[in-house]
């Protein structure tokens, strides 16, 4: 087998020349793709929205993709090797309502306002706390999400193919820094849709020989029981009638709520990183199209994704184990993307999948920093600093920002070096934010009495209760059995109940603080809320091109999906 | 109202990206046909050579329909 035999610290997998071909062009590639663009990324709009021209098609794939980083599919597939197909859940329930939401519910809104970012609505719809409070996190987060990132890809490279720390460091940094300051978000985004189908053809060969070898689902699932006797891991609600009948220690409440109302919806509507891709589509009929298109490719993701990981179960002559009680020679839960890659890929295929999961690594720092610098000019420099400049120098100011966000993430990336455990609390930090903001930002569009006041305390109130929430959990176990209902409750279920938490802490201290406090006079809601918008509608489009039978599509396949694998 | 400029659609790259990769993955699939390299299972079936014949011609497909045409 290409991959090293237990026992031997050498790497996972061992590329050929004509592997090495294979990442050397995509490199070429996406550099002369980021030359080629900086000639149209002359103004703001074009810099930081890709000049608002993308189809709903390119606009959607690259929604999609800007999820579809390495240290997605690593994780998640290690997910599924841990605890099964219930890891699906981040990808159906955990995903689709909230693309179908913001499709059909939310993006007119942020279209309609021509902001530039969800911070840039906030402004808009409550005033400068709310906006400062949702644009500092947000810079600070994804500029630390981005050096993670960064050391995550070096780490990879190096368990994988035995490439050191340093030059994945400066490869990556260098290639992204000038593809994204040479073309802004129209780079960021041509290279999330070649990631997109580097990834699909990277991977798909995995699940297509997998089921081959195994003899289909069916024989799959006998070979993982053969070999896990008494383990449940190819249902996925089935389990969850309690927290004690499955290996996540997760009830389906945390999932529906926590997960499906609460993180999903947060993530997907209001995390600028992937809104902004939907904003830089051409019209409000592509905005609207773009998230929907976007949830029938994530529908299908577990195809290269999950499945992976449940036929590493069923197929791999040994067994994977957590990442911090792996000794030398073992092999932990994330490392069996790679490891399926290597049994089946040889020479050729197996560099296409290695340049897949770079060009993911690269997609995700790219998309942190283009981000970034987006948030940094427009709600954070123009605002605070430098307010009635020319529109050149607000560009000049994104790609500065671009090569300095990437110094930033540059040293982030060796601070995680030395302190690994900060590794988590980046990824933590990230969650914190993310759905109480949902709870603000739907209030702010669905109800036009939320005053600004309302929106900035429910804010902070469910950021807090999230930090607090966490701490407690991570520092005396006790607590988890009091916030997530069962001691039993693993990390991925505690983060679904912390999220609940504050969700519902936003929602209540808004609307209690909107009750006692004057809200914003109509005519400055005019575009920014339901009942003072006038949404435009598809009636003259025939149905194919309507968003809302495309949303219902996707949600009927979601439910017949959840049937199939009950 | 912005000027329509005249990008090549994203499809041509990536129609482009397709087709070299597939004749890589297939020339290397074509020279293993006889000795398959060691220790990647069912590779009696040759999967590079028939996935890399498909990325050719979806590539070919992609750079047919998204060439770019020049200014109009």
């Amino acid at each position: 087998m290409a991959m090293m035999a237990v026992g031997a610290p050498t790497t996972l997998v061992h590329l050929s020349g004509v592997d090495l071909l294979i990442i050397a062009i995509y490199f070429l590639l996406v550099l002369g793709i980021g030359f080629y663009l900086k000639k149209f990324a002359k103004t703001g709009e074009d810099f930081f929205l890709a000049g608002r021209e993308m189809t709903a098609w390119v606009a959607g794939l690259a929604f999609v993709s800007a999820n579809l980083g390495s240290l997605e599919l690593l994780g998640w597939a290690g997910n599924a090797y841990q605890y099964g197909i219930m890891a699906a859940h981040w990808y159906w329930i955990g995903a689709i309502p909230a693309m179908v939401f913001l499709g059909l519910v939310m993006m007119p809104f942020y279209y309609i306002s021509k902001t530039h970012s969800v911070p840039g609505y906030l402004k808009l719809r409550y005033g400068t706390e709310a906006s400062a409070l949702s644009a500092v996190t947000f810079a600070f987060m994804t500029i630390l999400m981005s050096g993670v990132n960064m050391y995550a890809m070096a780490v990879v490279m190096e368990v994988v193919l035995g490439w050191s720390l340093h030059f994945s460091i400066i490869v990556s940094s260098l290639t992204v820094g000038v593809y994204v300051a040479a073309g802004g978000l129209f780079s960021a985004i041509f290279n999330e849709v070649l990631q997109f189908f580097l990834i699909w053809f990277g991977a798909l060969l995995i699940p297509i020989l997998g089921l081959v070898e195994t003899g289909g689902w069916s024989g799959m699932v006998a070979r993982i029981h053969h070999n896990f006797p008494g383990q449940d891991f190819t249902h996925m609600w089935g389990p969850m009638s309690s927290a004690s009948h499955n290996p996540m220690g997760v009830h389906w409440i945390a999932i529906v709520f926590g997960l499906g109302a609460s993180v999903s919806m947060g993530y997907w509507t209001t995390d600028f990183l992937v809104v902004q891709r939907v904003l830089s589509a051409r019209d409000v009929r592509s905005a609207k199209l773009a998230p929907i298109i976007g949830s029938f490719f994530k529908m299908a993701v577990p195809l290269i994704v999950i499945l992976p990981g449940l036929l590493g179960r069923a197929v791999l002559p040994f067994h994977l184990v957590p990442a911090n009680v792996a000794q030398p020679g073992q092999f932990k839960f994330d490392d069996v993307l790679p490891l399926m890659l290597a049994r089946y890929c040889g020479p050729g295929l197996l560099g296409l999948g290695i340049t897949a999961l770079i060009a993911g690594f690269m997609a995700g720092m790219a998309g942190n920093v283009s981000a970034f610098a987006t948030v940094w000019t427009y709600d954070i420099y123009r605002p605070y600093m430098r307010k009635d400049a020319p529109d050149a120098h607000y560009v000049s100011m994104g790609r500065w920002s671009t090569i300095i966000g990437l110094f930033v993430s540059i040293g982030t990336a060796y601070l995680v070096q030395y302190n690994k455990s900060m590794m988590d609390y980046v990824q933590a930090l990230f969650g914190f934010f993310i759905a109480p903001l949902f709870g603000t930002v739907v209030l702010g569009m669905l109800w036009k009495r939320v005053s600004r006041m309302g929106g900035f305390w429910g804010l902070l109130a469910g950021v807090l209760t999230s930090i607090t929430v966490f701490l407690l959990m991570k520092f005396d176990p006790s607590w988890v059995k009091v916030f997530a209902f069962s001691p039993l409750a693993q990390p991925l279920a505690q983060a679904m109940w912390q999220a609940l938490w504050a969700s519902v802490t936003c929602v209540v201290v808004t609307v209690l603080v909107t009750l006692v406090t004057k809200p914003k006079p109509d005519e400055e809601l005019k575009g920014l809320v339901y009942a003072l918008t006038e949404v435009p509608r598809e009636e003259h489009a025939s149905w194919l091109h309507r968003p809302v039978i495309w949303g219902v599509a996707a949600l009927a396949i979601l439910v017949v999906l959840q049937i199939i694998f009950w | 109202m912005i000027e329509k400029r005249q990008i090549i659609p994203v499809w041509f790259f990536v129609g482009l990206l397709l087709q070299v990769y597939g004749v890589l993955i297939l020339a290397s699939g074509l020279a293993h046909w006889s000795h398959p390299p060691g220790g990647v299972e069912l590779s009696n079936l040759h999967a590079p050579v028939w996935w890399g014949a498909l990325l050719i011609v979806l590539g070919v497909i992609y750079c047919a329909k998204y060439y770019p045409r020049g200014e109009t």
